[in-house]
């Protein structure tokens, strides 16, 4: 019972990031119908920004030697920034394009980002100690777990919490869920395109730049595609969540942090290597019996 | 206040407009009859910049607005309610009304305005926390017209209002239609397939067929003849052509 108390909590953190990660993806395609293979690497360059860039084996901290309150926003400046920068030169001049076009060119842009980081970084992957002091176990009960894995649990209920509560509350929030809904409606209505869709981008890069913290604290390590993992598992979560519904993309990065979790603590010692396999074979099935996904939208519909 | 100058529009190989004028003054009802794909759709949406026009300038009194993008016509004080009605199913009603508001400059009028639309339509007060997608066909039009109205536009373009609908939700949705033109000068630029119910109302008619304009005139002059049922089937028969039909095509 205790062990499983302790697997759960571990599923609760994993499934957090996945989470906040395909938040950042279910928001984009929400509104641009953008399936954006880039968000891993968004997570990857908030990364880097923290330490100094060079060849060097060893990673010389730059921003995350800042005081915390100076750094975390920075990162996410850095990563907003960069989405942003993203949408104005790459996704705005392709707006008219057609959704498989759009993800190829985000497969591009996630390959230049990974290459530009090897260029300036270097190919080997990095130590890096950030918030090290954070994996201090602490007793609930019965139960110990890292303080590490209660922040990410934490920040990522603050953050869905602040976002539902921005998209419901605030008129941008409401004109970002009728664009999402029906862009040209929307549009009719002196919704402005560019700056709902900036600001989808800007929402995402700052997810990303919490999800790139988070991960960091717990990896310890850096890779120029680091982000890629995350980015596949969170993919799949807002598929089976269904694709453009944000609870759904929430719903499915625990749901995927959940099965991967349980797999991994209770399949056979022989069977784990391929804990993979089983993840994806239970996506399979969800999506056999739920072609949606788990709450599926007007967005897959129309598509069909 | 609106000039339509010889535009033309095209769906990649296929013609939807071949040059079509069309001018709305201050006030005025203007309707647009036409049969299925004789290019009525097509017109609102290039009026309101949805669509591209391969050629020919739409003017909005005296400003060109052919080129810019939806949204910014739509500050400019023009108000599309297309076709099928576009109601956001998952927002509420009110954030549905709501949305045309945020682009307004005149915010303190915004409240004001919210409560005397909802006196034209009763039965929205009653669902303002609904989803959208909740109305009956009736409610989501008159939805969509409110909407419309809440951007506080100089001219609104309704597109085929009574599709769809039961007679009865019909008269009601020209009647305040109507209403609102009498009250707040409102200018109306609407479609209709059907041309029987809006030769009470209009101020003047144009008829739309395969992209162009076949007639063109005042309501008044129409009442009772055959000139429309010519220009909207397309007969040839010398006796029945009007003048206009002779000359525009």
């Amino acid at each position: 019972m205790i062990g499983f108390l302790q697997n759960l909590i571990d599923a609760l953190s994993l499934g957090s990031l996945y989470a906040l990660a395909a938040l950042g993806i279910g928001l984009l395609f929400g509104i641009l119908r953008l399936a954006n293979f880039a968000h891993g690497d968004f997570i990857t360059v908030g990364a880097y920004a923290l330490i100094v860039p060079s060849l060097d084996v060893t990673a010389k901290m730059f921003i995350g030697h800042w005081p915390i309150i100076l750094m975390v926003p920075t990162v996410c400046i850095v990563v907003v920034v960069l989405a942003l920068l993203a949408d104005a030169l790459l996704f705005r001049p392709l707006r008219r394009a057609s959704a498989p076009t759009l993800m190829i060119a985000s497969f591009a842009l996630g390959y230049i980002i990974q290459n530009v980081i090897l260029m300036f970084y270097g190919a080997r992957p990095k130590a890096v100690d950030l918030w090290s002091n954070l994996s201090q176990q602490v007793e609930i009960g019965p139960v110990r777990v890292p303080q590490l894995q209660l922040v990410t649990i934490a920040v990522t209920i603050v953050l869905t919490v602040g976002l539902t509560l921005f998209l419901r509350r605030t008129s941008f929030g409401v004109q970002m869920r009728a664009a999402a809904e029906d862009f040209r409606m929307a549009r009719y209505l002196g919704v402005r395109a560019n700056f709902v869709v900036g600001l989808a981008f800007a929402i995402s890069g700052l997810l990303a730049a919490a999800v790139s913290l988070l991960f960091l604290s717990q990896s310890g390590q850096l890779s120029n595609s680091l982000g890629v993992p995350l980015m596949l598992f969170a993919f799949i979560a807002t598929v089976i969540g269904g694709m453009g519904s944000l609870t759904g993309a929430v719903v499915g990065g625990f749901g995927v942090g959940l099965v991967s979790t349980m797999l991994q603590a209770y399949l056979p010692p022989e069977l784990r290597p391929f804990r993979d396999a089983f993840v994806f074979a239970v996506v399979i099935l969800i999506l056999l019996y739920r072609p949606g996904g788990i709450i599926p939208t007007k967005a897959l519909v129309q598509r069909v | 206040m609106l000039e339509v100058e010889d535009i033309h529009v095209n769906y990649g190989r296929l013609v939807a407009l071949r040059g079509v004028s069309v001018n709305v003054d201050e006030g005025e009802i203007v309707c647009i009859i036409g049969p299925n794909g004789a290019g009525k759709s097509t017109m609102l949406a290039a009026i309101a910049g949805g669509v591209p026009l391969q050629s020919g300038t739409v003017r909005l009194a005296g400003q060109t607005i052919s080129g810019m993008v939806p949204e910014a016509i739509s500050r400019l004080g023009v108000s599309l309610v297309p076709e099928g009605r576009h109601v956001f199913g998952t927002l509420s009603v009110a954030e549905n009304l709501r949305i045309g508001t945020f682009q307004r400059r005149d915010r303190a009028n915004v409240n004001k305005d919210f409560e005397r639309i909802l006196e034209h339509f009763p039965q929205l007060r009653e669902r303002l926390n609904q989803p959208g997608g909740r109305l009956s066909g009736g409610e989501q039009q008159m939805l969509v017209i409110a909407r419309a109205l809440l951007t506080r536009p100089r001219l609104v373009l309704v597109d085929e209002p009574s599709l769809g609908l039961a007679p009865r939700i019909i008269d009601q949705v020209y009647e305040i239609l109507i209403d609102l033109r009498r009250r707040d000068g409102l200018t109306l630029l609407i479609n209709e397939q059907s041309s029987d119910r809006v030769l009470k109302f209009a101020d003047r008619i144009y008829v739309l067929r395969d992209g162009r304009v076949q007639l063109h005139d005042q309501a008044a002059n129409l009442r009772g003849g055959q000139a429309i049922m010519s220009a909207y089937f397309g007969f040839q028969d010398r006796h029945n052509a009007p003048p206009s039909e002779r000359t525009s095509s």
